[in-house]
């Protein structure tokens, strides 16, 4: 107990007491937020997680005094400053958000003004908070955007934010945010969509604001990484509800409640091959059940978790008398927690596979989008040379902008290649028959070729027809292959089936399922074309974690059965560790390397594989935040000569790798790295 | 479904206070074309007198148990006239109405799955069209290809499927990009299986919108140029035309005048209140601008 009364003892920066936010809805009041209790101390980052769904980004926004429109205060209140933000007048709410709270908003892009200079979106703020005049607001701006570490700063105010990356974005909504010289900073979602790099450097940022600002943070985010890297504290929400809180590198070594278990077993991770462990249902309502609101999902569930009232935060008292101060469970189990492994390792091992038959050959694939002949750039993507065989995944990583998407919509036939041989040798096809030509546009392929190709989206949710039933998009892929009636519903369960939804489903529209759900009803509109190759791209990184994991195991799963080759297209390194048997990494379009998973993430790589596979953030408690210095102009242009990777190389030989294309160098059978540099060289570098 | 993540989308509460709102302006509408309507079906059963023939010792007189709304200068019933007058404004609007926007609707999503030079070309082609105002295009094509109802359907076709296909290109653009269409796309789904199956679901509350918007503007454009004597020809019992012929009578007999005023408002507003009400209940925002 005498963790507790241990408390900061300076004058907290926020603090929220006993918070209730409820929405009305056609059926009542529906609880968001239940009795939710954090103090935030000068100085101190507070990382928030939990799932979609569990009240994270309300209780962000609550903090700035911001309820969505049909929410209100239930009970409680949020008091920054000592004043209350949220039901105080006007004036008062006006004068916090402008001197002591700031907020960055989820995706940062889209809080920009398009049509202004970003100078004049931050000096607009220095003006209106601080009452600086022009000269000294437009000073202080280029002193902010090199304080975020733009690159360039002076030139960079008078840029619009269509010109700037993703990262840089998010950096110029850091430095509005800043301007107002905020005691509290609330970041929601400040990493979800930036490629690991990005990712990292952002991260990075943070971490040296707070140590040199000495401003409070709190971070909400899906990504267990990213909070364990820059955060104090951590408070796992679920439903609505706190059901741990405490320093960061204790959950997360030891976690106390079963949920947060759950969590971080769900991620996969860099350092141990295979397959995560899913966390089995779906979110529930704050109020929908007797007892924890967990309890349906919990391993650890007694009867009395299902009945009882919802167990209350209570002190953790881990094993030992110098328990960890300051933790706090709701759960009525947490002894059973605390003794349970937080993180089992990898729950499915990668198995060894024979190599199936060649099934999909690329040589030489090059897309050419300039209208014109340009001397300044090269082509989007040129030649890829990319074989995947049957029931082998190979992924294809590399950062935004690299041209991954590009290369699965030509294989798709949704953009034609200007150059390159693309056959698919389908083993559906006649023995000794020609491989099909994937040069074809899709209008001009053989049906049959067209169905032995299949894509998957992303974005689960623009991927399904809203005013089709699930049945529907399963079905018309079915009559596509000409089944009909009795025929076609019974295929149509058994693929549904098959991505493990049952046929319950059939008549429900893409509305009603979860994001999970959505992603299954993708896959199986592509398994019921009987598909020989499947495209995917970034299934899983628009997943929550828990699902995520279960989305993995059952691409696993279909491979195995269907005899499958999948294209997995992804930017998350440590998921295509767990999947991937091979892998190839783009750089601008270009290949840098190709191997075996084992030979690019442990063996000797390519620069380039080396900035990525530092730039991932170990998941586990204490990690730090990796140093990777990409403060650099991001390129969007590829070269017209020479290595694409070579301005931001650090072992770049001038005069030579901005000349001439790389060589291709094999330390190994099967995996190749195109470099300039010597492999004795790279094997060094590797070894740091 | 979860209330949880339920929450997370659209808001019910606010919804169902918009349905609340919108939907009486909506069952308004609805209620005023449907008499309409009916009257304009029902007319032979509801009267017997003609609506043509003249009956010259029954002329101007006021509202009488045998004429209720009395009769004009030609001695016919001016409400077997109003009734009457119902089908023809409503057979002329909902035709011309139906005709744009199914050619605007087929044209606007090709243009928006098409792009390239045939949206360039087809929009340029609308601006010239759109440039012209309405009423004289109207007149041009009457005076050179004499007046009648299928004259006019063409005419009012030509004048507003410029302004469907705009309105639905721009709708079918934000889905056309979707990955659903791009799906259609890669299963190799032709243009009228993605128009019908994709597509058109997903914008049919803009194109209803778009089709009782229309309607209300016909019914107005057909009326004006019927009371400018360039519509329909004497005797058909038209609402403009009646309003032209009876005006110099409006102190002798208001009411001549004055019913198919009424008739024709009521109509027009409860088009509108109906495109209002789907508009507003679906979340679209409203087509601004008059009958041009």
């Amino acid at each position: 107990m005498s963790g507790l009364l241990a408390a900061p003892v300076l004058a907290p920066v926020a603090e929220v007491s006993a918070l209730s936010v409820s929405y009305a809805s056609a059926g009542g009041d529906v609880p968001v937020l239940v009795d939710v209790n954090l103090r935030i101390g000068a100085g101190e980052t507070v990382g928030v997680v939990g799932e979609s769904g569990c009240g994270k980004s309300t209780l962000a926004s609550a903090l700035v005094g911001y309820l969505r429109a049909g929410s209100r205060i239930a009970g409680g209140s949020v008091a920054v400053d000592g004043q209350d933000i949220v039901s105080g007048s006007a004036t008062t709410v006006r004068a916090l958000r402008r001197h002591h709270v700031g907020m960055v908003p989820q995706n940062a892009g889209s809080s920009l003004t398009p049509s202004m200079r970003v100078g004049r979106q931050v000096v607009e703020v220095l003006r209106a908070t601080r009452g600086l005049d022009k000269a000294a607001a437009q000073a202080e701006t280029v002193r902010l955007f090199g304080r975020v570490r733009l690159p360039d700063p002076a030139g960079l105010v008078q840029r619009y934010p269509h010109q700037l990356s993703g990262g840089q974005q998010q950096r110029v909504a850091v430095a509005i945010a800043l301007a107002a010289q905020p005691r509290l900073l609330v970041l929601d979602e400040p990493t979800t969509g930036l490629d690991v790099v990005t990712q990292a450097s952002v991260l990075a940022l943070f971490a040296e604001l707070r140590r040199d600002l000495g401003i409070a943070l709190v971070l909400v985010s899906h990504d267990l990484g990213a909070v364990a890297a820059v955060s104090d504290r951590v408070l796992v929400m679920y439903a609505g509800r706190v059901v741990e809180s405490g320093p960061v590198e204790a959950t997360f070594a030891q976690p106390a409640h079963p949920y947060t278990r759950g969590l971080l077993a769900s991620v996969a991770r860099m350092a141990t091959p295979g397959l995560p462990e899913p966390m089995p249902g779906t979110v529930t309502g704050a109020v929908d059940l007797p007892g924890c609101s967990f309890a349906p999902r919990c391993a650890l569930a007694v009867e009395e978790c299902r009945t009882g009232p919802h167990p209350p935060l209570m002190p953790v008292v881990a094993d030992g008398a110098d328990g960890p101060p300051f933790r706090s469970s709701a759960c009525l189990r947490q002894n059973a927690a605390l003794a349970a492994p937080a993180w089992q390792g990898s729950q499915r091992l990668p198995r060894s596979r024979e190599p199936g038959e060649v099934l999909l050959e690329v040589r030489g694939l090059t897309v050419d989008y300039r209208r014109r002949p340009d001397a300044r750039s090269g082509p989007t993507v040129e030649g890829v040379d990319l074989t995947v065989r049957r029931g082998e995944i190979v992924a294809l990583v590399g950062e935004s902008g690299s041209g991954k998407s590009t290369i699965a919509w030509a294989l798709a036939g949704l953009r034609t290649p200007t150059s390159g041989s693309l056959a698919l040798h389908d083993a559906a096809a006649a023995p000794g028959a020609r491989p099909a030509d994937l040069g074809q546009p899709a209008a001009r392929r053989d049906p049959a070729v067209r169905r032995s190709v299949q894509l998957v989206f992303q974005n689960a949710t623009t991927a399904l027809n809203p005013r089709r039933s699930v049945g529907d998009a399963v079905t018309r892929m079915l009559t596509l292959r000409g089944l009909r009636k009795q025929a076609a519903r019974t295929a149509r369960d058994e693929v549904l089936r098959d991505v493990g939804l049952d046929s319950s489903f059939t008549d429900r529209l893409p509305g009603q399922l979860s994001g999970g759900q959505q992603q299954r009803v993708g896959i199986a509109r592509a398994l019921a074309a009987r598909p020989s190759l499947v495209l995917a791209d970034e299934v899983v990184s628009a997943l929550d974690v828990s699902v995520q994991a279960s989305v993995l195991r059952l691409l696993d799963d279909l491979r195995d059965e269907h005899e499958l080759g999948y294209l997995f297209i992804s930017h998350d390194l440590a998921v295509v560790r767990g999947l991937a048997d091979r892998v190839v990494v783009l750089y601008l379009g270009r290949v840098c390397e190709e191997g075996t998973v084992e030979q690019v993430f442990t063996g000797t790589s390519h620069p380039y594989t080396r900035l990525l596979i530092s730039a991932v953030l170990a998941q586990e408690p204490g990690s730090e935040v990796p140093d990777v210095v990409d403060d650099k102009e991001p390129e969007s242009a590829p070269p017209p000569a020479g290595c694409a990777f070579r301005r931001r190389c650090p072992l770049a030989v001038p005069g030579v790798c901005d000349r001439v294309t790389p060589p291709w160098r094999e330390p190994q059978d099967g995996h190749r790295i195109r470099c300039h540099v010597p492999l004795e060289e790279l094997e060094e570098l590797s070894a740091l | 479904m979860t209330t949880a993540s339920g929450t997370l989308r659209r808001s019910p509460g606010r919804a169902r206070a918009s349905r609340r709102r919108w939907g009486t302006s909506l069952a308004l509408g609805t209620v005023l074309v449907a008499v309409n309507l009916l009257l304009a079906l029902a007319a032979p059963l509801l009267t017997s007198y003609s609506p043509i023939t003249p009956d010259g010792l029954a002329a101007v007189e006021g509202p009488s148990p045998a004429h209720w709304l009395g009769t004009d200068s030609l001695g016919r019933d001016v409400l077997t006239r109003v009734l009457y007058g119902g089908r023809y404004a409503l057979a002329v609007s909902l035709s011309a109405a139906a005709v744009a926007i199914v050619l605007g609707t087929v044209l606007g999503c090709l243009a928006a799955y098409r792009r390239g030079w045939f949206d360039e070309v087809l929009m340029r082609l609308l601006d010239a069209v759109l440039s012209v105002p309405a009423i004289l295009a109207l007149l041009v094509v009457v005076t050179a290809l004499g007046s009648g109802g299928p004259v006019i359907v063409l005419a009012a076709t030509v004048i507003y499927a410029p302004a469907v296909i705009r309105v639905v290109r721009a709708a079918a653009f934000s889905v056309v990009s979707l990955d659903y269409v791009t799906a259609a796309r890669a299963r190799g789904e032709g243009f009228w299986a993605i128009l019908r199956r994709e597509v058109l679901p997903n914008i049919l509350d803009v194109v209803l919108v778009e089709f009782a918007m229309r309607c209300s503007w016909i019914v107005l454009l057909v009326s004006s140029l019927s009371f400018l004597g360039f519509g329909a020809d004497p005797p058909t019992p038209d609402w403009g035309l009646m309003v032209s012929e009876n005006r110099t009578l409006l102190t002798v007999t208001p009411l001549s005048t004055v019913a198919p005023i009424v008739a024709l408002a009521t109509l027009i507003v409860g088009l509108n209140l109906a495109a209002d009400g789907i508009a507003k209940a679906r979340g679209i925002d409203r087509i601004v601008g008059g009958s041009r």
